[in-house]
């Protein structure tokens, strides 16, 4: 096994592009576990961890672009005002030493449909900026996945940032385990209300051969919210809200979770999230 | 593949590494050092946390080409020539210690958490040890010598 440690993204999407068959390691956290148990045999290790341009954020105008290699543990630290959603997420992630490794790229990368990251992306909107020798490009992560543990990323190519807009109203994540850390979800969601625009995202994890969005809930919600004075939310419209997230979900049984089981979690967790979420969209009103 | 590294503060040069090979791999087998445990070997005991750059993080889950010219700190390096690390002295002093298989993740763990947070709350605590697994003490003496730990540590200033 050859193994390429780049310190440029130049060098790197050289690389890839050399070695498509390369598997691109980050914080190791999915990649090793595959390695350790004999999974997976690359041909090509190549290591992006010492790629500084893929280890950083900036700010770009109302967004945030995320460093495909940002730890989970500095979303929590340094961006959770700016990425409340996807920063919840981020806690929901393994233990502190998983978090400290693992960032959104590699949970892209690996694109299954229980990643922590991916229901917070889809709610707030977020674009994939992939790249290679041939250029780079913006995928739209409600296009990205496309079946299990499969992205629209081509072979040469590397997932350099993800670009997530600044909240504009309140967000909310819930993930639903056996415990509180080292769980990966039986179902978990996400929620962004968007003050400015006036629309509702939703994304929903581990109930769905790829994550998905609830898109006529996200329509439901948007037409009955009252956008002007931000009144209270009725049980009823909480629980048809929920039943649409519920109704837009495809799970299975499997080891962690029955179908029907995650059904109705996901109508309880959808309904409390946007109750909490609009109550702490009111802090975006008043300023 | 030469890996070329800093352990517990002295330089390492080892050879012949397979690329795939974890860091777990090369302290236990390439180095002799076999404080951090192997366990599970996909990150979820916490059994061989070791720091790397000041770092909490599973050396299993290090490819060992990652750690090219890093600074990798292991449980071995944490007493010193005569004392044990305060830490290690109050797991002990707190009977946190059974069957000793988790107790040098459980003690980096502790380390770091004292390093960022001289007086947690019990919720703080559970929080930042709850990707180390126990499977003898149900965790309250480990708790105990957390406490007992960061007590020790406030009255001499070094935390």
């Amino acid at each position: 096994m050859d193994f390429f440690r780049p310190t440029s993204l130049a060098d790197a999407l050289k690389l890839k592009s050399a070695h498509p068959l390369a598997l691109c390691i980050n914080g190791g956290t999915d990649v090793m576990v595959e390695l350790n148990f004999d999974r997976k045999r690359p041909e090509t290790l190549l290591d992006l961890s010492a790629v500084t341009e893929l280890n950083q954020w900036s700010e770009a105008g109302d967004s945030i672009v995320l460093g495909a290699g940002v730890t989970y543990s500095r979303i929590q630290t340094e961006l959770h005002a700016q990425l409340p959603g996807l920063a919840m997420a981020s806690r929901t992630v393994g233990s502190l030493q998983i978090r400290n490794r693992g960032g959104v790229g590699g949970n892209l990368g690996s694109a299954s449909p229980a990643g922590d990251a991916h229901p917070a992306l889809l709610a707030t909107g977020a674009t994939v900026n992939v790249s290679s020798v041939r250029g780079g490009r913006s995928i739209d992560i409600h296009e990205y996945f496309i079946a299990p543990k499969k992205s629209a990323l081509d072979p040469d190519e590397i997932i350099i940032s993800i670009t997530i807009p600044k909240a504009r109203g309140g967000q909310q994540y819930s993930k639903i385990g056996t415990r509180n850390a080292m769980v990966i979800a039986v179902c978990s969601f996400g929620l962004a209300i968007d003050l400015q625009t006036r629309k509702v995202g939703t994304g929903i994890g581990s109930a769905g051969p790829t994550p998905l969005r609830a898109v006529e809930a996200e329509a439901f919600a948007a037409s009955h919210l009252d956008w002007e004075k931000g009144a209270a939310l009725a049980p009823e419209l909480l629980a048809e809200f929920g039943a649409l997230v519920s109704a837009a979900s495809r799970p299975i049984d499997d080891i962690r979770g029955t179908a029907a089981y995650r059904r109705h979690t996901l109508s309880v967790i959808a309904a409390r999230s946007l109750k909490w979420a609009w109550t702490s969209t009111n802090e975006f009103r008043s300023t | 593949m030469r890996l070329t590294c800093t352990v517990n503060g002295k330089t390492e040069v080892i050879d012949d590494i397979w690329p795939g090979e974890s860091l777990l791999y090369v302290l236990r087998e390439r180095m002799g050092l076999p404080g951090a445990k192997n366990a599970c070997e996909q990150g979820e005991c916490g059994s061989c946390s070791v720091h790397i750059d000041g770092v909490l993080v599973c050396a299993c889950l290090v490819a060992a080409g990652q750690v090219e010219g890093a600074q990798i700190q292991t449980v071995e390096g944490l007493a010193g020539a005569t004392e044990l690390h305060p830490v290690q002295q109050a797991y002990l002093d707190a009977g946190a210690v059974q069957c000793g298989f988790c107790t040098p993740g459980l003690i980096v763990a502790t380390v770091d958490l004292l390093d960022k947070n001289s007086d947690p709350t019990d919720n703080e605590i559970r929080e930042a040890l709850a990707g180390n697994l126990c499977r003898c003490t149900g965790y309250a003496k480990i708790l105990d010598a957390v406490r007992l730990a960061a007590a020790r540590l406030e009255k001499t200033g070094k935390a």
